[in-house]
């Protein structure tokens, strides 16, 4: 029942027996490999070029590639929001928050997603099963819980990548393919006395999450496809939960077990990883965060770079909203003292990336540049001033640790066209 | 409108006598028995309905953390390479305030049952779920133990452990989650 999860050796074993098949082997080999008698036609060119029977790598003079950090039991990296174009992230470029000392090596032969608790008929699918059922396809975000805290902006290291990366980059956005949960769940007959679902991943550390059952039955996606490929090993391969709009956590990877409850479980992550101490609550801590706010960033320019002379900037981000559509993205290049509204570049999706651009004449001068968005719920992203003092933070207390965090990210414009962070400055 | 739901009223047709079922609709996947489910069904509430039998005591417990959880998280749960387990001390426990760092503490966690879910299915973090049910129980003991939270020589079990009273069971805002919330307060304020 249980993926084994044995790890890197196996992992790495496994690699270097696709490398063989697709750098040294010819065409007869492959077909073996795939186990078909049939030969094709006429015989493939040797292939010496990963590019020819690999997956395919980007060009040999492309140096993007995701940020990372890493502990004894955690693994992050930092999708490089500066260097990517349009609002799908590439899935090797997605970010990663893993909560375990390595990625589970999952053969989804063996892989099992069970349905228990308050249903009428416990249920196991497998792999097959799942792609037997009725699939949808839609276009979502992920974004970590604690992306953008206020604490990152000093933490950051060569490694990290830029600090637009390491600040924003664990959001990334996929078409993300799948069983939508509510067919599982019709399957399985969930009882009339159930409201909330806790949920389990085959990773080591056995993620787990609890959900209500409303957003369940609404748009939640047990995802086995990412961008037209599987969901690659570090998003949960064979399959993980996609809760549109939600915060990162209940994105539960690797998903194994769903038990159907009648009550929040109060897991870890709840109550301990995903709260987070308020002084506006008298010191209290504020749990069951559900969707996102509205975010907006701007990727580029971003500290880090340079623009090379003064003259014509056009000003690129992101902006995202777990309560729908974005409506408005306004740019200021003067530290927010004046706004103007940016424009949108299709698609505009629900609780996905959009796309902004702004034209910008830069004079040479010190400048801020800064995005706000809205969403079309009409909800207005703060600024981080407006949200320290809502939660009650010092603004002495710069780099507080406020997760669920979505204020604007300003960026300074030296007059040697650098730009810094300018988030606490 | 009229396509789709001409379509659903045939699947339905079609599925049901081959199911059986009244409800199901596709007839896909595997029917789980509850001995199936016994193997699994390890995700613990706050209630405490799934804990195993077994159990441990402080004693018990100060051994096992010694050989399985010191490396990481220093000795007596004090702090290590990892942020300290033990807030308060044994008779005392902490009521509050929590900073940030100290959310790792266990007196943090408003309901006893969430040291023991996340102790038998996430550690070790070296060998996570090698743990078995005694030693679990042990483990919380101990630490409930070190936080002052219950006496040396209570025994956890699957009665006792649900019935421990955290000390900061009422830091948590809202008190009761619901969803959908407040619309006055929204669940990303």
């Amino acid at each position: 029942m249980e993926s084994n999860p044995s790890g890197r050796r196996r992992f790495l074993k496994h690699a270097a027996a696709l490398a063989g098949v697709a750098a040294g082997a010819g065409a007869g080999a492959e077909w073996a490999a795939r186990g078909q008698s049939a030969k094709p036609e006429a015989a493939a060119p040797e292939a010496k070029d990963p590019h020819f029977f690999g997956h395919g790598e980007p060009s040999r003079f492309v140096k993007s590639g995701r940020g990372a950090r890493m502990s004894i039991d955690h693994i992050t990296y930092y999708t490089p929001l500066q260097d990517y174009a349009g609002i799908i992230t590439p899935a090797g470029l997605h970010f990663v928050q893993q909560h375990s000392s390595h990625l589970p090596d999952i053969d989804p032969e063996q892989h099992r997603l069970t349905i228990h608790g308050m249903v009428d008929r416990p249920l196991s699918f497998s792999m097959d099963d799942l792609k037997r059922l009725p699939s949808v396809s839609r276009i979502h975000f992920v974004e970590c819980h604690a992306n953008g805290s206020p604490m990152i902006h000093n933490a950051g290291n060569p490694n990290m990548g830029l600090p637009v990366q390491f600040i924003w980059g664990m959001s990334s956005c996929s078409e993300w393919t799948g069983v939508p949960l509510s067919v599982l769940l019709n399957e399985a007959g969930v009882q009339k006395e159930a409201s909330w679902l806790v949920y389990e991943g085959a990773d080591p550390g056995k993620f787990t999450h609890t959900l209500p059952l409303a957003k369940a039955m609404d748009d939640v996606i047990v995802a086995y496809g990412q961008n037209g490929e599987p969901v690659r090993p570090e998003q949960g391969f064979p399959i993980r939960m996609v809760v549109p709009g939600w915060e990162g956590p209940f994105n539960v990877k690797y998903l194994s077990h769903i038990k159907v409850v009648d009550q929040p479980y109060h897991t870890w992550n709840e109550s301990m990883n995903h709260s987070v101490m308020r002084e506006d609550l008298g010191g209290k801590s504020r749990w069951y965060h559900f969707e996102w706010a509205p975010k907006s960033v701007i990727t580029r320019p971003s500290a880090g770079m340079k623009i090379p002379r003064p003259g014509y900037v056009e000003i690129t981000g992101l902006a995202w909203s777990g309560g729908g559509k974005i409506s408005k993205v306004d740019v200021s290049t003067d530290g927010g003292k004046s706004w103007k509204e940016a424009k949108l570049q299709a698609p505009v999706l629900p609780k996905a990336h959009t796309r902004f651009n702004f034209d910008w004449a830069w004079d040479g001068q010190e400048a801020v540049i800064q995005s706000r968005c809205t969403d079309e719920k009409g909800v207005v992203q703060p600024s981080r001033a407006e949200l320290y003092k809502n939660w009650g933070i010092a603004e002495t207390d710069k780099p507080a640790r406020a997760i669920h965090f979505n204020g604007m990210q300003p960026w300074r414009v030296a007059r040697d066209g650098s730009l810094h962070d300018a988030m606490f400055s | 409108m009229r396509c789709s739901l001409s379509l659903l009223a045939s699947v339905i047709i079609l599925a049901a006598p081959a199911a059986g079922l009244a409800q199901s609709r596709y007839n896909v996947g595997t029917p789980l028995s509850q001995e199936d489910i016994k193997r699994f069904d390890m995700m613990l509430g706050p209630e405490g309905k799934e804990l195993p039998p077994g159990h441990g005591t402080a004693k018990e417990g100060a051994v096992v953390f010694a050989s399985r959880c010191a490396v990481c998280h220093g000795q007596n749960g004090k702090g290590g390479i990892v942020r300290r387990l033990v807030i308060g001390s044994p008779g005392q426990p902490h009521r509050g305030p929590f900073s940030e760092a100290d959310k790792d503490g266990i007196s943090y966690y408003p309901y006893p049952t969430i040291a023991w879910d996340y102790i038998n299915r996430a550690m070790p973090a070296s060998k996570p779920g090698s743990l078995a049910p005694d030693e679990v129980y042990a483990l919380v003991a101990f630490l409930y133990y070190q936080n002052g939270i219950i006496q040396e020589n209570d025994v956890m079990d699957a009665k006792s452990l649900p019935k421990v009273q955290m000390p900061n069971r009422d830091g948590f805002v809202p008190a009761v989650p619901v969803y959908p919330p407040d619309p006055k307060n929204p669940s990303w304020w």
